[in-house]
C-alpha cells in the first residue's frame, strides 16, 4: 500500500499534521474492490446516505418541533402547514425510515444469500445487526413523537411487554414510562433518546466500515481474492457505480415523497393521541410486522421442555422472548450455516431454502397487519414455526450435507470466461 | 443455474404481487363497513390540483352546515386566502365572528363569569364550536363530532369513504337492529351513525349559483376537507413533477457515466 | 490507456472520444452540483420566518383614546414600541433644535407622518435595554424625552440621542396610518 504523494501544497500541508487525504484515497480511491460486485452491493452505500438524510431532515424538524403532550400532534401540523417546506422535510424524514428499513432489508437478504457473514467477517454481521436494533429502537421512539392514536397505542402495547422479566418486569415498566402509564414524562424522554441514538448508530455504522475494510467485500462468487486481476479500484468504478444507485434510490424515494407521501403509514396516526380510545386495530409500522406476527403467534400456556423438566410459559412471554429471539439468532447465524461455500449461486439447495425464508418473511409480514385469529393465526405460527426450523434446524444440515457446486478458479477467470461466452 | 432473464422476471413478477396485494388491502374500507365507490377527484394523480370555485363552495356548505358541530381547528382564516378568497372577502367573513380576547389593562379576561370578546382578525383559527370535547359531547347526546382538519388523510381512502359517508345514508334493512338516536348508514363502521344526514337539496344557496344537489354539495365540501387536510398538495405535485423530471436526466447521465467508466475494464 | 477503441478508432476519433467523455462526465457533475444546492434550499428555508410568524408581523392600534402628552407601549414583533400624542410645546421644541447639536442628525419632520404622533421602537440603540419614560412619573432624562438606565443614554421628545454612548436615534418603525387615529405598524 503506496502513500499517495501529494502536489498541491495546502494539501501536503494539512495531510503532513492530519492524513485526511491519505485516509481518503486509502479508503475510497485506491481502496481495492472485488471487480465483480453487482447491484446488490449498492445498498450499504444507499444505508448510509440515508442515514445522512435522515439526521439532516431530523434535525431540522427537531427546530420546530415541541415534545409535550399538549402541543406535539399540533407542532407537527403546523411544520406541515406553516414552515416553509414543513410539508417536504417531514414527508422526507417519514418516508425515509421506510426506505432506510427497504435499503436494510436487502442489504441484509444479500448478505444471507452470499454468505457476506462468514468467516473472516462474523463480526462485520455481528455489528450490523446491533445497527439494525439501533435503527428499530429509533424508528419506535420517532414514531412516537407525533402523538398520534398509534403512537400512543403502540407505544403503550411494546413498552408494556416488558413487564414479561421476572420480578423486576413492573417496575422496569414504570421506569420506562417515567409514570404509571405513556405521559407526558414518556414522551419527552423519547424525544431525547431519539436524538441521541442515530449518533449511536453513526458510531456503529464507522465501525462496521472499519471491520468490512479490514478483509474487504464478499463477492458474488463467495470466493477469495487470489490477485491485483480480480480487484479494482474503489474510485472511479464504484464511485460511479455507487452515484447512478444513488440516482435511482432518489427517484424511488422522492416518488413517494412527491406522489404518496402516506403509503406507508397509517391514518390512524392522523388522529390525535387519546388514552381513553383504543383504536380497533392496532397496528405497527410495516417494517416490525414479521415480528409483530411472531409475537403474537405462540398459543397460550406454551410448554416448553429445558433439559426434562417441562416449564410452563405465558404466551405473553413466550412472544416476547420469540421476538427478540428471531433477530438475536441472527447474531449467531455465521456459525448456524456450517456450509464451507459461501454463494448461494454455488449451492442449489440452500438457494430454493433462502427464497422460501424471503417469502416467509414476506408472508409474516403480510400477518402482523392481520388481527391475530383465524386463519390468519394459524398461518402466522406456520411461519413462524418455518422461521425458527429454518435457522436453527435447516441451516446447519443442508450445510453439511448439501451437494454444492464446483467453484471457479478466480473471481478474473470467472470474469474473463464470462466475457468470452459474451461475446462469442 | 437459472438464467439472467428469467430471475429478472421472476423478481418483476414477485415485486408486482407483493404491490398489488399492499394495495388492495389500502384501498379497501376500514372493518365491518362497506367500500366507498371510487370517485374522480381534481386532487388525484400526477397533475392533482385544486378547483378553487369548488373549495370556495366547499367552504360554505362547511361554513353553514358542519360548522355547527365540527371544528376545523388546524385551519386559520387567513388560510382562506389559498381558496381564493380575497382579503376583502375575509374581512366580510370574519365581520361578525368574535373571539376571546386577551387580558385587558387590568389583567381581565373575563367580565361577570363571560369571557370578554374581540372581533376576529385573519390570524385567528377558525372558531370551534364547543370550547372544548365535553361541551360537544353534551350537545350531540354524548357523541362526539371529530374535528374535520384531517378527516381524508385519518380514514383509509379518506375522500372516497367521507363522500359515500355523507351521500349514503338510506333506510335500514328490515333485519338491521338500530338502536335509539342512531341512523343507518353502511358506509360508517358498524352501519349506524349518530350524527343525522347533514346534506339535503337546496340546503345551501351557492354563490356562483351551481344547483346545491346532495350529491354536488357533498363533493364541494370533501374536496374542501382534502385542502384542509392537505393544502399543500398542488406545490407538492408540482414540485414533484420538476424533481422526478430531474432526476430521470440525472440519473440517465450518471448512467452513462458509470458504463463509460466500467468501458475500460473490457 | 490501450482500450479496444484503440484498434478501430483512428488517432483522430480516439481524440474527439476523449474529450467527449470529458464532457459527459463534467456536466453530470455540473448537473448534479445544481440538483445538490437546489436540494438545500429547502433546509434553509425552513429556518425562515414560517407563515404564522408573517400572519403576526403586523401590528393594529386605535390610538383614538389617546390624550395629548400621553404615551403607550404596545408590542410589535415582539419588541416594544412608544407611541405618544405630543403636545404643541413639545412638537414645538424639537423643531427647534439645531441639527449639528445631534450625534445622529435628523430632522423631527423626517422621524414622524402626523407631528403630534411619535412612533418609536423602544430599544435603546446602545446595547438594546428598554428605555424609561413612557410613564408619568418616570425618570424622562435632560432632554424631557426618554433615558436610558443602563448605560445613561438621553433621548429627547422626538426619540433622537442626544447624551451618552449610544450611537442612532431610537428606530422608527414602518407603520401607516389607516384612520384618523388607526395605525398598522409592520
Amino acid at each position: 500500500m503506496s502513500k499517495p504523494t501529494w502536489k498541491n501544497p495546502i494539501v501536503k500541508w494539512v495531510d503532513h499534521r492530519l492524513p485526511v487525504f491519505t485516509f481518503i484515497d486509502h479508503s475510497l480511491v485506491t481502496y481495492p474492490t472485488p471487480r465483480n460486485l453487482n447491484y446488490f452491493w449498492n445498498f450499504g452505500s444507499l444505508a448510509g446516505i440515508v442515514l445522512v438524510i435522515m439526521i439532516a431532515s431530523g434535525i431540522v424538524l427537531a427546530m420546530n418541533y415541541t415534545a409535550n403532550t399538549s402541543m406535539a400532534f399540533d407542532s407537527v401540523e403546523r411544520i406541515m402547514r406553516d414552515v416553509n417546506y414543513g410539508w417536504l422535510i417531514r414527508y422526507i424524514h417519514m418516508n425515509g425510515a421506510s426506505m432506510f428499513f427497504i435499503v436494510v432489508y436487502i442489504h441484509i437478504f444479500r448478505g444471507m444469500y452470499y454468505g457476506s457473514y462468514k468467516e473472516p467477517r462474523e463480526l462485520l454481521w455481528i455489528i450490523g445487526i446491533f445497527i439494525f436494533l439501533a435503527m428499530m429502537a429509533t424508528a419506535f421512539l420517532g414514531y412516537v413523537l407525533p402523538w398520534g392514536q398509534m403512537s400512543f397505542w403502540g407505544a403503550t402495547v411494546i413498552t408494556n411487554l416488558f413487564s414479561v422479566i421476572p420480578f423486576f418486569g413492573e417496575t422496569i415498566v414504570q421506569w420506562l414510562w417515567s409514570g404509571f402509564s405513556v405521559d407526558n414524562p414518556t414522551l419527552n424522554k423519547f424525544f431525547s433518546l431519539h436524538y441521541l441514538l442515530p449518533f449511536i448508530i453513526f458510531g456503529l455504522v464507522f465501525l462496521h466500515l472499519w471491520a468490512l475494510h479490514t478483509h474487504k467485500s464478499n463477492n458474488p462468487l463467495g470466493i477469495d481474492i487470489k490477485g491485483d486481476k480480480d480487484e479494482i479500484p474503489f474510485h472511479p468504478y464504484y464511485t460511479a457505480k455507487d452515484a447512478f444507485g444513488v440516482g435511482i434510490f432518489l427517484l424511488f424515494f422522492l416518488g413517494f415523497v412527491f406522489f404518496a407521501p402516506n403509503f406507508f403509514g397509517e391514518p390512524d396516526n392522523y388522529i390525535e393521541a387519546n388514552p381513553l380510545v383504543t383504536p380497533p386495530h392496532i397496528v405497527p409500522e410495516w417494517y416490525f410486522l414479521p415480528y409483530y406476527a411472531i409475537l403474537r403467534a405462540v398459543p397460550d400456556n406454551f410448554i416448553d421442555v429445558w433439559g426434562f423438566l417441562p416449564v410452563i410459559i405465558p404466551a405473553k412471554t413466550a412472544g416476547v422472548i420469540a421476538m427478540f429471539s428471531s433477530i438475536l439468532l441472527l447474531i449467531l447465524l455465521p456459525w448456524l450455516d456450517t456450509s464451507k461455500v459461501r454463494s448461494a449461486n454455488f449451492r442449489p439447495t440452500y438457494f430454493w431454502l433462502f427464497w422460501l425464508f424471503v417469502i416467509d418473511t414476506i408472508v409474516l409480514g403480510f400477518v402482523g397487519a392481520k388481527p391475530a385469529e383465524g386463519t390468519w393465526l394459524l398461518v402466522g405460527r406456520l411461519a413462524t414455526l418455518y422461521y425458527f426450523v429454518h435457522l436453527v434446524i435447516l441451516m446447519p444440515l443442508v450445510g453439511r450435507f448439501e451437494k454444492t457446486k464446483p467453484l471457479p478458479e478466480s473471481i478474473s477467470a470467472a470474469v474473463v470466461g464470462k466475457d468470452a461466452k459474451e461475446s462469442s | 443455474m437459472i438464467r439472467l432473464i428469467y430471475k429478472r422476471a421472476m423478481l418483476a413478477v414477485c415485486l408486482f404481487v407483493l404491490f398489488s396485494l399492499i394495495n388492495t388491502s389500502i384501498t379497501q374500507a376500514a372493518g365491518n363497513s362497506a367500500p366507498p365507490d371510487k370517485q374522480s377527484w381534481t386532487t388525484n394523480g400526477l397533475f392533482g390540483h385544486f378547483d378553487r370555485q369548488q373549495l370556495k363552495r366547499g367552504w360554505q356548505v362547511y361554513n353553514e352546515v358542519c360548522s355547527s358541530c365540527h371544528s376545523v381547528r388546524l385551519i386559520y382564516y387567513r388560510n382562506l386566502a389559498e381558496i381564493g378568497f380575497s382579503s376583502d372577502e375575509i374581512k366580510e367573513i370574519i365581520a361578525d365572528v368574535e373571539v376571546p380576547a386577551g387580558p385587558n389593562e387590568e389583567g381581565e379576561t373575563h367580565d361577570d363569569g363571560e369571557p370578554i370578546m374581540r372581533p376576529a382578525k385573519p390570524f385567528d383559527k377558525i372558531v370551534l364550536p364547543y370550547p372544548n370535547d365535553l361541551a360537544s359531547r353534551a350537545a350531540n347526546g354524548g357523541a362526539l363530532p371529530p374535528d374535520l382538519s384531517l378527516m381524508t388523510k385519518a380514514r383509509i381512502n379518506g375522500a372516497n369513504y367521507v363522500h359515500a359517508l355523507l351521500t349514503g345514508y338510506k333506510d335500514a334493512p328490515s333485519n338491521f337492529k338500530l338502536s335509539e338516536d342512531m341512523h343507518y348508514n353502511p358506509y360508517f363502521s358498524g352501519s349506524q351513525i349518530a350524527m343525522a344526514a347533514p346534506l339535503s337539496d337546496d340546503g345551501v344557496e351557492y354563490n356562483d349559483g351551481t344547483k346545491a344537489t346532495v350529491e354536488q354539495m357533498s363533493k364541494d365540501v370533501t374536496a374542501f376537507l382534502i385542502w384542509t387536510a392537505e393544502p399543500e398538495l398542488e406545490e407538492r405535485k408540482r414540485l414533484g413533477l420538476k424533481v422526478m423530471l430531474f432526476l430521470l436526466v440525472f440519473s440517465a447521465m450518471l448512467y452513462a457515466v458509470k458504463r463509460q467508466v466500467w468501458a475500460k475494464l473490457h | 490507456m490501450a482500450t479496444k477503441d484503440d484498434s478501430q478508432n483512428s488517432d483522430g476519433h480516439e481524440e474527439r472520444d476523449d474529450s467527449k467523455r470529458d464532457f459527459l462526465l463534467y456536466s453530470t457533475v455540473a448537473v448534479g452540483a445544481v440538483g445538490a444546492v437546489a436540494a438545500t434550499w429547502p433546509f434553509i428555508s425552513s429556518m425562515n420566518p414560517s407563515k404564522d410568524v408573517l400572519a403576526l408581523a403586523k401590528t393594529e392600534l386605535d390610538l383614538s383614546s389617546l390624550e395629548e402628552g400621553q404615551s403607550i407601549t404596545a408590542i410589535w414583533r415582539g419588541k416594544p414600541v412608544f407611541i405618544r400624542k405630543r403636545t404643541a410645546k413639545e412638537i414645538a421644541s424639537v423643531k427647534m433644535t439645531k441639527l449639528a447639536d445631534l450625534k445622529d442628525p435628523q430632522s423631527d419632520n423626517d422621524r414622524v407622518q402626523k407631528p403630534e404622533w411619535l412612533v418609536l421602537v423602544g430599544i435603546c440603540t446602545h446595547l438594546g435595554c428598554i428605555p424609561s419614560g413612557q410613564k408619568g412619573g418616570d425618570v424622562k432624562g435632560d432632554f424631557n424625552g426618554w433615558f436610558c438606565p443602563c448605560h445613561g443614554s438621553h433621548y429627547d421628545i422626538s426619540g433622537r440621542i442626544r447624551k451618552g454612548p449610544a450611537p442612532k436615534n431610537l428606530e422608527i418603525p414602518p407603520y401607516k396610518f389607516t384612520g384618523e387615529a388607526n395605525i398598522v405598524i409592520g
